[in-house]
């Protein structure tokens, strides 16, 4: 099975964010990018798939700071190939960087044909999951987002599970190739001790691939007019005094509100 | 951090050629005896306790250790090396050896465990803080400090707060005491501010050996840009990585963890000491300034020289003091051990201490605050008990 998986950087909500003096982005100098949680677990499945199928993982990574120590990590946990991906605008842009990313899957050797191509059904710059079903539709395969386990990968089929509200699952049946938006994979992401990723350092290589002209303008009839800081509302109210006044108060509020 | 490619170097003690260096080789002068598994804390639930280990290494079989879990129980207390006839270097040499093995073949890291692992990488705290907030407790501190990389100017003491201390609630209490102590000492010192990451000793000791040798290397650039005379700690461990560890890459400082030193100064604190306090006081032995280290007295002296403390001893005190299970990585193991139905050392410790009848348990590694108060609430003994770090009791005799 050749597998593919596209991870990202995205901004590490840890640190404090601020915005840039263009008023529509976010200070790239103060950011510190983390790989996105979803695509993480995009990677662990596609790794216990070679478990279970063989094949083979290769990992495309969008550049950013730092993405090589997420590139030498995924290989010391089983990846095969390193693709960073120069030339895609990350941020809001997420149309214009999944139809690229999708060109440059089709223009990079060896990359397709591919049986699935993996990735987070959601990033923290991605909430609407856009990118995934993007990705797919420029390619022209089937796309199945909020996936939790992969049930079987035949020759032609995969059989997947899709969560839906109030602990409902589907079990879906795609043809091959397909893109995956993962939501959980079927176990949390494994640790990998630093010693293996200071060895896949010295091992694997990290490919260098150029997207291609960015040929996909944002949507036309939409247009980031302002990006804002959370505004601090003044609502809360510190209870002050003794651990037993403060209790007498809480409870009295809570009371108050009928939550007693 | 990024995670950094230096080589180990050529000269490293490793299993495979283990009986090449002396200490390695004191292995084989092992008795069997068993002292080391029956005075372990965990050494009733472990499936390998350090007698077998030494039998399997023996016997070549290993590599049945290392497909076992059971030595995350191992707490890294130093209580197996203290008492082996044969001072063979349990805890400093052959144990981290084994525990490497067992950690790279860890079928699933504990989830606590492993986010404690990444954050420190990331963050350089397993807190998952962020790196710029390390300094942020300064600005309540109350007295001056400074911060070196805003005032690179040399310095006679660089103060490594460590993680503990700069995050913690508690352990924030304890860096502001501290801060007051030097300040009434009329050091001059600083602290290294966000550019501090952890030193990494329980993640060696965890077997997390790479985690370990990226902190050092990091640390090491950093003590390097800045000229001070002195490094004192107040991270128990740290001051173990910086004694034991860090030379091998070149450290040459002079190191001393904050009790033993406050203790070197006891005259000079006594009369600052001015304020009574009717305290009947227990001290814990942390297991690496006591066992490892033999510190025993200093921290005592201190309590002493603070009027009104009466100071009351634990059954098990000095070197057979009881492990606060924080160790070797034993502070993210917790819910692995509860759900193993092993018992928390922690709750071990402080029914032994609520039982000397002393009010407050006095304290001097930077985990044992939050271990030892978590312990105290489980067991409905918060009343009964305060836990005060040393430097927070020296601190308070300080006040007016």
């Amino acid at each position: 099975m050749n597998l593919v998986v596209l991870m990202r950087m995205v901004p590490d909500v840890v640190e404090e964010l601020e915005i840039a003096p263009d008023g529509k982005s976010l200070d790239r100098d103060l950011l510190r990018m983390i790989p996105s949680e979803s695509d993480d677990h995009a990677l662990e499945e596609a790794l216990l798939l070679k478990e279970r199928y063989g094949g083979r993982v290769t990992v495309l990574a969008l550049s950013a700071p730092e993405v090589a120590d997420l590139l030498y990590t995924a290989a010391a946990k089983g990846a095969d190939r390193l693709i960073e991906l120069r030339g895609v605008q990350t941020g809001l842009g997420v149309r214009a960087a999944a139809l690229a990313c999708a060109d440059a899957m089709t223009s990079l050797a060896g990359v397709l044909p591919a049986d699935l191509i993996l990735t987070g059904a959601q990033a923290i710059e991605d909430l609407d999951g856009l990118a995934a079903p993007l990705l797919a539709d420029r390619l022209g395969w089937p796309y199945l987002g909020v996936v939790t386990k992969v049930n079987e990968l035949a020759d032609r089929t995969v059989t997947v599970v899709k969560e839906f509200p109030g602990g409902f699952r589907g079990e879906f049946q795609m043809t091959l190739p397909a893109v995956l938006g993962i939501q959980a994979a079927e176990r949390p992401p494994r640790y990998v001790p630093v010693a293996k990723v200071r060895a896949a350092m010295k091992a694997a290589k990290i490919e260098v691939g150029q997207a291609p002209e960015p040929i996909a303008a944002p949507l036309a009839g939409i247009d980031l007019v302002e990006l804002c800081k959370p505004e601090a509302a003044g609502r809360a109210e510190m209870l002050e005094g003794a651990p037993e006044e403060v209790a007498g108060k809480l409870c009295e509020l809570l009371a108050a509100h009928g939550l007693l | 951090m990024g995670i950094s490619g230096a080589a180990a170097p050529a000269c490293e003690l490793t299993l495979e050629n283990l009986f090449e260096f002396p200490q390695g080789r004191r292995v084989l002068s092992c008795i069997q005896c068993g002292l080391c598994a029956g005075t372990c804390p965990y050494g009733d639930v472990m499936d390998y306790p350090p007698r077998r280990i030494i039998a399997m290494l023996r016997a070549g079989l290993l590599e049945k250790v290392f497909q076992s879990d059971g030595l995350l129980a191992c707490v890294a207390c130093y209580a197996c090396m203290a008492k082996c006839p044969r001072d063979i270097r349990l805890t400093e040499v052959l144990l981290p050896l084994v525990k490497e093995q067992v950690f790279l073949n860890l079928p699933e890291t504990p989830a606590e465990l492993h986010r404690a692992l990444e954050n420190t990488l990331r963050y350089g705290n397993p807190f998952g803080e962020s790196a710029r907030k390390r300094a942020a407790w300064v600005k309540t501190a109350g007295v001056p400090i400074r911060i070196l990389p805003e005032d690179p100017r040399p310095v006679d003491v660089l103060w490594f707060v460590e993680c503990q201390n700069s995050y913690h609630p508690r352990g924030q209490d304890v860096s502001r005491a501290t801060a007051r102590l030097f300040h009434a000492l009329g050091m001059d010192f600083a602290i290294l501010g966000n550019e501090e990451k952890c030193a990494g000793e329980c993640a060696r000791l965890l077997g997390e050996t790479g985690l370990f040798d990226t902190l050092m290397d990091y640390n090491m650039a950093v003590f390097a840009k800045y000229r001070f005379n002195r490094i004192v700690t107040s991270g128990a461990h740290a001051y173990d990585a910086f004694v034991y560890q860090y030379p091998e890459r070149g450290f040459r400082y002079i190191v001393e963890q904050t009790t033993p030193f406050l203790a070197r100064h006891v005259d000079r604190l006594r009369p600052l000491l001015t304020r009574k306090l009717p305290y009947a006081v227990t001290y814990h032995d942390s297991c690496c300034l006591g066992r490892h280290n033999g510190f025993y007295e200093e921290p005592r002296s201190l309590l002493r020289a603070i009027p009104g403390v009466r100071l009351l001893e634990m059954t098990h005190n000095r070197i057979n003091s009881i492990c606060c299970g924080g160790g070797g990585g034993g502070m993210w193991l917790d819910t692995y051990y509860k759900a193993k139905g092993y018992e928390r050392l922690s709750e071990r410790r402080v029914k032994e201490a609520a039982a000397t009848g002393a009010d407050v348990l006095a304290i001097s590694c930077p985990y044992e605050i939050s271990r030892f108060e978590d312990a105290l609430k489980v067991l409905g003994y918060e009343r009964r008990m305060l836990v005060r770090d040393v430097t927070e009791l020296l601190a308070e005799s300080m006040e007016a």
